[in-house]
C-alpha cells in the first residue's frame, strides 16, 4: 500500500488565505463586468458547506472499523443521485433516469469488480467510496453528452435512419452509425484527457497524494490505475446510455418516434 | 370514388394521420390496385408522401386501418413488410461507404450480382467502388433504387424520386419504373409534374387539399 510520509493539509488559516483566490475571481468579475460575482460567492460557500458535510459523513463511513456495507450504501446513493443529475441536465432525453441508473450501476459493478477482484486496491471502506466517486463523478458529463448526442445524431440523420428502416432493418440496426458517432463524441474528451495527463496537467488524485506526502512514484501508480478506471467507466456508461436510449427512439413496430427538440 | 377491384393491394379505411398537431392525411375509403404504375398527384400538403409512408409502415394511421392484400398492416410483421414494399425517397439517401457496400446493406451479394443490379438501373459496373456520397443526384437516386431492389420487393413506392433530377436523369428513372412494372412489380409513383403523371401512369390517384377525399 501507499507509504505516507507526512500530511500537509492546510490549516484553517491557510484555508482562509486560499480564499484570496476566490477574491481574485470576484475582482475579475467586477473589473470585466461579468455579472457572476454572486455565483462565485455562492459556489465557494456551497463547495465549503458540501465538502464539510461530506467530510463529516466520510469520517464515519471510511473509518477502518466501519462496516463495509455502509460504503456500499454510499455508492448506491451516489449512483441514484448521479442518475437524477443526468435527468435534470438532459430533460429532453426520454427515460433519462432509468437509463442513467442502469449505466452507472453497470459501470460501478464492472469497474469496481475489476479493481477489487484483481486486488488492484484492497477492499476497504477507505477505497470503495473514493473509487466509486471517481467512477460515477467522471462519467457524469460524458453520460449526459452521450444521451444528448444520440438524440441529436438520430434527429440530424432522420432520413438516413428511415432509409435503413425502409429496407427492413430493425430500429437498433438502423441507428448503428448514429450511435457510434454519439459514443465517440462522448468518449473523445476523456481519451484526450488520458493522453495529456502528466504533460499538460497533473490530476487531482495525484496532486492530493503528493501533497499528503506520498512518494511521487507511488502517486503515479495510483493515478494511472485511476485514469484507466475512469476511461473504462466512461466507455461503459456512454455505451450503455446510447444503446439503451436507441431502443426508446422507436415504436413497438419499429417506426422512428417523434424526437424531442434539444433544450 | 372508383373501386379498383375486389382485392386491392392497399385499402385505406377511415384513415387519418395526425402529426405535429396537423392532419397529414385523411382517406375515408381509398383503394390502390395491384400491378402497373399508379401515379399519385395532388397539391403540397395533400398527404401524398404520408400515404406512401403509411404503405411502408414508416407512419401508422392515427385512426382507421390500412389493409395490405386484405390484411391489416397492424397484423403484419413490419420488417418483412418493408422488404416486400420497398421505398425510394424524394431526396436520395446514400449511406457512407462505397456503392457496393450500400447495395450489400441488407443483402449478401457477390460482385457479379452487384454489377447486374447496377446495370439494371443503368449504372456502369465500375461505379461499384465509388463513394456513394460522391455520386451525382441522378446516379445517387438510381443507386438508391438498386439498393431498394436488393430485397426483391413486389411493390415499389417512389416519393417524387425525380424532383431534384435533370430531365435526362428523370427520364432514365421513368424508364426503370416502366421496366419494373412490366416485370410484375407494382409501382406507386408520387409526382407534382402533370406531364410525367400522364406519361407514366397506368392509373391516376389524386389527393385533394385539404386532405378530405381521394379519387381514383
Amino acid at each position: 500500500m501507499i507509504a505516507q510520509t507526512g500530511a500537509t493539509a492546510p490549516s484553517l488559516w491557510g484555508l482562509a488565505a486560499a480564499g484570496i483566490l476566490v477574491a481574485l475571481a470576484l475582482g475579475v468579475s467586477a473589473w470585466r463586468h461579468l455579472g457572476v460575482g454572486g455565483s462565485i460567492v455562492w459556489a465557494a460557500v456551497r463547495a465549503a458547506a458540501q465538502l464539510a458535510a461530506i467530510g463529516g459523513v466520510l469520517t464515519v463511513v471510511v473509518d477502518d472499523a466501519a462496516p463495509l456495507v455502509w460504503s456500499w450504501c454510499w455508492v448506491v446513493a451516489m449512483v441514484v443521485f448521479a442518475a437524477f443529475t443526468v435527468r435534470r441536465r438532459a430533460p429532453e432525453v426520454p427515460a433519462a433516469f432509468p437509463l442513467a441508473l442502469l449505466a452507472f450501476s453497470a459501470t460501478s459493478v464492472i469497474s469496481l469488480g475489476v479493481l477489487f477482484g484483481f486486488g488492484i486496491f484492497e477492499l476497504t471502506p477507505r477505497a470503495v467510496v473514493p473509487l466509486a466517486g471517481m467512477v460515477v463523478g467522471n462519467s457524469l458529463s460524458s453520460t449526459v453528452l452521450a444521451a444528448r448526442r444520440t438524440i441529436g445524431e438520430v434527429s440530424d440523420h432522420r432520413d438516413r435512419v428511415e432509409a435503413h428502416l425502409a429496407l427492413g432493418l430493425t430500429g437498433r440496426n438502423s441507428v448503428q452509425r448514429e450511435l457510434r458517432t454519439a459514443v465517440r463524441t462522448a468518449l473523445i474528451p476523456q481519451i484526450e484527457t488520458t493522453k495529456s495527463v502528466g504533460l499538460v496537467f497533473l490530476p487531482g488524485a495525484m496532486v492530493g497524494l503528493i501533497l499528503a506526502g506520498v512518494e511521487p512514484a507511488e502517486a503515479v501508480r495510483v493515478q494511472l490505475a485511476v485514469m484507466y478506471l475512469i476511461l473504462g467507466s466512461v466507455a461503459v456508461t456512454t455505451t450503455v446510455m446510447a444503446i439503451g436510449l436507441s431502443t426508446r427512439l422507436f415504436t413497438a413496430d419499429d417506426r422512428l418516434a417523434e424526437l424531442p427538440a434539444p433544450e | 370514388m372508383t373501386e379498383p377491384g375486389p382485392n386491392p393491394l392497399f385499402a385505406f379505411r377511415d384513415v387519418t394521420v395526425v402529426a405535429g398537431g396537423h392532419t397529414r392525411l385523411r382517406a375515408r375509403s381509398l383503394d390502390i390496385a395491384s400491378g402497373g404504375i399508379t401515379v399519385i398527384t395532388g397539391p403540397s400538403g395533400a398527404g401524398k408522401s404520408t400515404l406512401l409512408r403509411c404503405c411502408n409502415r414508416l407512419v401508422a394511421p392515427t385512426t382507421g386501418r390500412v389493409l395490405y392484400r386484405g390484411t391489416s398492416l397492424a397484423d403484419i410483421e413490419p420488417h418483412e413488410h418493408r422488404r416486400q414494399v420497398g421505398m425510394v425517397f424524394q431526396q436520395p439517401v446514400p449511406f457512407p461507404g462505397t456503392v457496393a457496400e450500400n447495395l450489400r446493406t441488407v443483402a449478401d451479394l457477390d460482385d457479379g450480382e452487384v454489377s447486374e443490379l447496377l446495370e439494371r438501373v443503368a449504372l456502369a459496373p465500375n461505379v461499384a467502388q465509388r463513394e456513394a456520397t460522391e455520386l451525382s443526384g441522378g446516379e445517387s437516386q438510381r443507386m438508391c433504387l438498386a439498393r431498394t431492389l436488393t430485397t426483391r420487393p413486389s411493390v415499389l413506392l417512389a416519393d417524387e424520386p425525380t424532383s431534384s433530377l435533370d430531365p435526362e436523369a428523370a427520364e432514365t428513372l421513368e424508364r426503370l419504373a416502366r421496366s419494373l412494372a412490366e416485370s410484375g412489380t407494382t409501382v406507386l409513383w408520387v409526382t407534382h409534374d402533370p406531364a410525367q403523371a400522364k406519361r407514366l401512369g397506368d392509373r391516376h390517384l389524386r389527393l385533394d387539399q385539404p386532405p378530405e377525399t381521394a379519387q381514383l
